[in-house]
């Protein structure tokens, strides 16, 4: 039985093992590259996608369980606080070696999606799953304040 | 990191054919090669030679040259023979090549260059170039007359050709942000426009580069990075996103313990997991080959091998830490550096510190986790990675494979950090992926994968080590004497680098040791060598890593049993170390130095100063301790590494050499329990995260205008001491042995 699976607007027919993660499954079969791998047990947030708008880890996510559900990945990351937060990141040359950061950008825009305005303690708490060995640490947390503000400043989001 | 101690890499590398190089350039190489000249400017791709300088309008055709290439699409394109693994030189060097050639940023691009020496080689590892590699944060000082040579030798060629077009001086050309302009007659062209023209012409030699006080983009405060943008949007590509028709996934079962062999394995199980398509055995270890990541996983979890561990290192690091406290007591050690006599001037001490510091393996773990592409057909061995020491990689793959190391094609993709371990002797994985091309009959491209798992347990640490400092001030406050003994595995004995050893010190082990690093009246350092079987590696920074703090924690201890301010204390030791003064005084003011720091509960403010690869760095932290935990609050940190080329990477550069510091500081560590490997994934091997990143971090560039030194790895060594010296400012507490547990060091006490 084929598993049907929704990624960036897209309805995909895969054959494969239900257990694969979500991750290989869309790197592997689905040739989206820009979700990485990093550790395999939700321990780096470096595979992070969104399922139905929420930051999920795709390496633990079973293919069979986002059946029915809305994948975006960050080659579909198009909300307005995604676009924010990839600006910002732009701006303040977050990226170093630049392998954590489409996790990165991921849990950020999924922060300010729920939270428009968050604190440090805010971002500590959403952010920490999310390791970048380069430690772009101080100027991810600018990135958000600075897409926050971006964001209460332009029309509001359509996402 | 490393190379930076080879003065003739000769006798390193086995002979092999000349490079390509055709004998016309051969013939310029050789006249220039007394000039000072350096040959990037001096390869144009498809020049016609002297008599052709009448250049006539021709059909859009590229300007080609070694390190640059200009496209009738007016972009500029920079040839890179460095990794850019997050450092960097994908802003760096562009910045250089478009001052010269006075492009606009805008039409700045980047690629990699092929792996070719001596063309790209890096003259800071031999001044030969016979090694092509990124590492001692070279990059940006090897390059730096290269490329000034050669955006300056394309901006001649452009202004020549816009002259013969206009039939007007070169001399009245301007050129100026990616404009070609003739004032007098109002022409203007773009550097596409000229680009086909230039390329007829014959390349001069001869010329100016500009005088820093005319650079523009160079020093520019925000030069933005040329991969930014793909790097926010998932569209940079890295070794583990190529996709080649027909590609498949492996992954490879290695031996639990150093040393192990492949006595003998079953693949029945492994070959009926669905989408395995072969299981074989390589030199280190055995492979299984999938159609998906997924599969290759399953595979190798159903895959039976048995180990013959004759040969294995078999010891724990506990163990392994109590032979080395026996050996720092033994007499016998090679002598690294002999300043007076040490041993009589602590006779003369008034205070003496007698510390033992120990420090663990550690794994660098960047981000992307190892892999590496292979495509194998019997005259060539294509290889895509984020390559770090192409030269070796090619040997090594060279003899995987049975070609030469010339027909090993390498594509270098910007790699997911390194912080060293791409540039290992063996070039294991690369080593490894090329095997399996071969052992699977070339039917198909592979890309292999290393997990999570395979890259904590996988070897190539920084090294444990052993110090032990006895040093004392006399009467008046002056220091009389220091004495360290090193304890702890060379870097590159018994690989082809072993040449780096002089006179049995391997520099990689001991450098930045207190000789080098101050004007010390009395001085001995001396060094063991312990022979163990876990593979070794430079780490960020390599011997810095552990040199820099017990110096710069002894020395901070010193100041106070002389009672006197840690900082005053350390520029009375640096008379003749000025760029030292620079950094220390530079991240001194800026961090209030001067006004007592404010006496509250667990707080504290400590300094650390330190020389490495050419770069000083200074920084000031300040610390709260809450119970057992330690939060850095602020850094201030200031760096003296030369011209400053592009600041706001620097800036980046500091702050990642923190964080990668500090990570190592307050969590870092493998052990080994009966020569296993305790730790196999982040939950065992921690390192920092967001919370845990000091949320100020200041960084101040003291101006310079010495050549450009490197910034990837000199931010880190000082953090540790200087959050060191501050929790002992705080609390009284010696944290002498990394990774910090202040219970343990409180009941140590106690
Ligand atoms: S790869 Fe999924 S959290 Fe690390
Ligand atoms: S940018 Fe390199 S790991 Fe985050």
């Amino acid at each position: 039985m084929p598993i049907r699976l929704t990624v960036n607007n897209q309805l995909h027919e895969l054959v494969v093992d239900p257990d694969m993660p979500l991750l290989w499954a869309i790197r592997d079969h689905l040739q989206l590259t820009g979700t990485k791998f990093g550790c395999g047990m939700a321990l780096c947030g470096a595979c992070t996608v969104h399922i139905d708008g929420q930051a999920t880890r795709s390496c633990v996510t079973p293919v069979s369980a986002v059946e029915g559900k809305s994948v975006t990945t960050i080659e579909g990351l198009s909300t307005s606080a995604g676009k924010a937060v990839q600006d910002a990141w732009v701006n303040l040359d977050v990226p170093q070696c630049g392998y954590c950061q489409s996790g990165q950008i991921m849990s950020a825009s999924a922060l300010l999606a729920s939270n428009p305005k968050p604190t440090d303690s805010d971002i500590d708490a959403a952010m920490t799953g999310n390791i970048c060995r380069c430690a772009t640490y101080v100027r991810i947390r600018s990135a958000i304040h600075k897409a926050a503000e971006s964001l209460a400043t332009s029309p509001p989001a359509k996402s | 990191m490393y190379f930076s101690h080879i003065k003739d890499t000769s006798t390193l590398w086995p002979t092999r054919s000349a490079p390509e190089v055709t004998r016309r350039q051969f013939l310029k190489l050789t006249t220039l090669a007394g000039s000072g000249l350096t040959l990037g400017a001096l390869l144009p791709g498809c020049g016609s030679g002297p008599g052709s300088s009448g250049a006539a309008v021709g059909p859009p055709a590229p300007l080609t040259m070694t390190f640059l290439r200009i496209d009738p699409d007016n972009t500029v394109t920079v040839i890179s023979k460095h990794l850019e693994a997050g450092q960097g030189v994908w802003t760096g060097l562009p910045a250089i090549v478009a001052e010269e050639l006075d492009a606009s940023w805008e039409q700045m691009r980047v690629e990699s260059a092929p792996a070719k020496v001596p063309v790209y080689g890096n003259f800071a590892f031999d001044p030969k170039g016979s090694v092509q590699g990124t590492g001692g944060s070279s990059s940006v000082a090897n390059s730096w007359d290269q490329l000034r040579h050669a955006g300056a030798t394309a901006r001649a060629m452009l202004v020549e050709a816009a002259a013969a077009q206009w039939k007007v001086p070169a001399g009245e050309i301007t050129v100026s942000d990616g404009v070609v302009s003739h004032p007098g007659s109002g022409k203007k062209a773009t550097f596409g426009e000229l680009a086909g023209s230039a390329a007829k012409l014959w390349v001069p030699t001869d010329v100016q580069l500009k005088d820093p006080s005319q650079f523009k983009l160079i020093g520019r405060e925000k030069l933005p990075r040329l991969d930014s943008r793909a790097k926010s949007t998932g569209k940079q590509q890295f070794a583990i996103d190529v996709m080649l028709p027909g590609m498949m996934t492996a992954v490879v079962m290695r031996p639990p313990r150093f040393g192990g062999k492949v006595a003998s394995f079953d693949a029945t199980k492994a070959k009926a997991v669905a989408g395995v398509v072969d299981v074989v055995q390589i030199p280190r270890g055995v492979a299984v080959v999938a159609e998906d990541m997924w599969s290759a996983k399953k595979g190798r979890e159903a895959l039976h091998v048995t180990w013959d561990e004759s040969g294995a290192e078999k010891r724990g690091t506990e163990q392994l830490m109590k032979e080395y406290k026996r050996l720092g007591r033994q007499s016998e050690a090679v002598s690294v550096a002999k300043v007076g006599d040490a041993e009589a001037g602590l006779k003369h001490a008034a205070k003496l510190i007698d510390a033992e510091f120990e420090f663990p393996y550690l794994a660098h773990a960047p981000m992307e986790p190892l892999t590496a592409v292979c495509q194998l057909s019997p005259e060539k061995c294509e290889i895509w990675a984020g390559c770090q020491l192409h030269t070796v990689d090619q040997m090594n793959a060279a003899t995987a494979v049975g070609l030469k190391p010339e027909q090993v094609v390498i594509n270098t993709l910007a790699a997911g950090g390194t912080f060293g371990r791409r540039a290992n002797p063996e070039s294991d994985y690369i080593a490894e992926v090329a095997s399996i091309a071969k052992a699977t009959g070339a039917k198909y491209p592979v890309r292999l994968i290393w997990t999570r798992e395979d890259d904590i347990t996988g070897g190539r640490y920084r090294p444990l080590n052993y110090h032990h400092v006895t040093a004392g001030v006399g009467k008046d406050g002056r220091l009389v004497g220091y004495k360290q003994r090193v304890v702890g595995q060379s870097l590159v004995a018994g690989t082809p680098f072993a040449a780096m050893i002089k006179n049995g010190v391997d520099p990689t082990a001991v450098e930045g040791n207190a000789a080098e690093e101050y004007d010390l009246d009395n001085v001995h350092v001396t060094w063991s060598q312990p022979k163990v079987g876990v593979p070794v590696l430079w780490w960020r920074s390599v011997g810095h890593t552990h040199m820099a703090f017990s110096k710069e924690v002894v020395i901070d201890e010193l100041a106070q049993a002389a009672g006197q301010d840690p900082v005053a204390f350390r520029l009375a030791l640096l008379q003749k170390h000025p760029r030292h003064v620079a950094a220390l005084k530079l991240a001194a003011e800026k961090a209030g130095w001067s006004k007592p720091f404010p006496k509250e509960k667990g707080r504290g403010r400590g300094v650390a100063v330190h020389q490495s690869f050419g770069t000083v760095v200074a920084q000031v932290a300040e610390v709260t301790v809450t119970g057992d935990k330690i939060t850095v609050d602020r850094v201030v940190c200031a760096v003296e590494c030369g011209i400053a080329v592009t600041p706001d990477v620097i800036r980046a550069q500091m702050q990642s050499g923190i964080g990668y510091g500090l990570s190592a500081a307050l969590r870092g560590k493998i052990t080994l329990t009966d020569g296993r490997v305790d730790q196999t994934n982040f939950h065992q091997y921690e390192v920092l995260r967001i919370n845990e990143m000091p949320r100020v971090i200041e960084v101040y560039i003291v101006p310079s205008t010495n050549p450009p030194s490197g910034v990837g790895e000199p931010g880190t060594p000082p953090i540790a001491p200087a959050v060191a010296n501050a929790v002992r400012a705080a609390t009284g507490i010696k944290l002498r042995k990394l990774p910090f547990d202040l219970a343990a060091a409180r009941s140590a006490r106690a």
